[in-house]
């Protein structure tokens, strides 16, 4: 059995850190990600890694340093928040494009302007598109599990992608929370040694990264990225039932809770989930048979599971904690609407943006939802598909 | 690998991440057709001082034992610095177009 212990979702995931014990860790300190760097940084202070911890001037650089190591051929991560991803970006698409399997903790937070520094998904989900893999936590048990799985659904020779690891910013990053770690040895076991097939430092096979690579290859190379995420779904259900033998805890894209007799639901992300299972908690009391999906996996979108799932509904509600600006809704929305599309019996789908730059969300506002959603069962039809739920007028 | 092979391969039979597993492998990427003008050469005129071939940034002048033997049109592109650095009083490299140039 692991350890039960109390820690803030920052310090379980520095914790997971520790206990891979990567090559290279470079990192830059921001809001609300900070704690993970400084925690870090002091197990390599005590020498309890072996990491070489680059500290760097930017997160450009950050990214950089870590891709750098990466095709060195060692393990490398590094985190970050929001304006820092949003200054990684160039080499956020590169990483990716590639194909490193660095990990990232992304804690997440609003992106300027107006700065902020509380939770919402915009920063990640402009990343949505970078060839990255995506795993959204709910809670900090889940930050940590999720962080020591995306090693090795990273490092899988069928995948070799990098994951951002995302975890809501304050509301798991800076709230202790009960949760099992594993011991270190299991960790170790589970994750095992790096050695990649190609790499900068293998002085016996020389080869190039980053050559020039235009109109008649350049296709080629971003076909194997799609192809590569659609081997990432394999990977993430096998890694997640393999870690659910080691710890108890099985992962897989997403979380069903009271779903399977529901005849309404509720799509979210993140820490959201737990107030809304709550919220389909007191429906049930009253008889709604209210369920809700929480998506673990954003990237890869896992559309055939979700539309196997969520087709026999009457009705189902989008949470996104971002908006893209396209007068559609957030990306969660458009991505499950279409998903469903021309699936016969597919539910009406309606989309709630809320939480932007940490604005709170209580029990009431996702039982509000639901009763929405019950209107929108009986009717057959959406009054508005995009709504901003807890907005001032 | 990248290049002008005349049959390319497809997604499922090239190296991931566009990485090069050859090493000298720019030799392969036959540059000359970028060109839309030559340089060239006058045997006669030559003094051998091989400043162009020091220039080239592309190693496109062919030497043997310390003498220019002529250019390699493989892999010249054209950019006319070996003609810019030619001697004035010697003017051994003049650039031509194409179509002007016949073949070398």
């Amino acid at each position: 059995m692991g350890k039960r212990v109390a820690l803030t979702g920052n310090e379980a995931i520095a914790f997971a850190m520790r206990q891979i014990d990567p090559d290279v860790v470079a990192a830059y300190p921001i809001t609300p990600q900070t704690d993970i760097v400084q925690y870090f940084s002091s197990f390599v202070a005590d020498g309890e890694v072996k990491t070489e911890f680059v500290t760097v001037e930017s997160e450009h650089s950050a990214m950089s340093a870590t891709l750098g190591a990466s095709a060195a051929g060692c393990r490398a991560m590094t985190a970050t928040s929001s304006n820092g991803l949003a200054l990684m970006w160039e080499v956020v698409y590169i990483t990716a494009s590639f194909r490193l399997p660095v990990v990232m903790p992304v804690v997440n937070r609003a992106l300027s302007a107006p700065i902020n520094i509380h939770c919402d998904h915009s920063d990640s989900m402009g990343a949505r598109d970078s060839g990255w893999i995506q795993l959204y936590s709910e809670n900090a048990q889940e930050a940590y599990d999720n962080v020591i799985q995306a090693l090795r659904i990273a490092e899988h020779a069928d995948v070799r992608l990098p994951v951002m690891v995302c975890s809501d910013g304050f509301i798991i990053s800076h709230s202790m929370q009960n949760l099992e770690l594993l011991e270190d040895e299991k960790v170790k076991a589970f994750i095992g040694e790096y050695k990649s097939d190609y790499y900068l430092l293998d002085v016996d096979n020389p080869l190039t990264m980053g050559a020039l690579d235009l109109y008649d290859f350049y296709f080629e190379h971003k076909r194997q990225q799609a192809e590569a995420m659609v081997n990432a779904k394999r990977v993430i259900l096998d890694v997640g039932k393999e870690f659910g033998l080691l710890s108890g805890r099985e992962y897989g894209f997403f979380e069903k809770y009271r779903l399977d007799d529901a005849e309404i639901a509720l799509v979210v992300m993140g820490s959201t989930a737990g107030t809304a299972k709550a919220a389909v908690n007191q429906l049930r009391e009253q008889g709604i048979r209210a369920g809700l999906l929480k998506l673990r996996v954003f990237r890869p979108f896992p559309h055939e599971e979700l539309k196997a799932t969520l087709s026999g509904l009457k009705a189902v509600a989008v949470m996104d904690r971002a908006e893209s600006f396209s007068t559609l809704g957030g990306p969660l929305f458009t991505e499950l609407r279409s998903a469903l599309y021309g699936e016969p019996g597919a539910p009406p789908v309606v989309d709630h943006i809320y939480g932007l730059g940490g604005r709170d969300i209580g029990v009431e506002d996702i039982i509000w939802i639901y009763e929405d959603l019950q209107g929108i069962a009986e009717k057959g039809t959406l009054r508005a598909p995009v709504n901003y739920l807890g907005v001032r007028e | 690998m990248s290049g002008n092979a005349t049959v390319k391969s497809g997604w499922k039979d090239i190296p991931r991440g566009g990485y090069i597993l050859e090493a000298g492998n720019a030799e392969q990427y036959k540059t000359g057709d970028w060109r839309s003008r030559r340089p060239v050469w006058d045997e006669k005129r030559c003094i051998h001082c091989l400043r162009c071939w020091v220039f080239c940034p592309d190693g496109s002048i062919l030497t043997e034992a310390g003498k220019m033997t002529g250019i390699d049109y493989t892999h010249c592109k054209g950019c006319g610095i070996c003609v810019e650095e030619c001697p004035d009083k010697v003017q051994a490299l003049k650039m031509v177009p194409e179509g002007e140039a016949g073949e070398a």
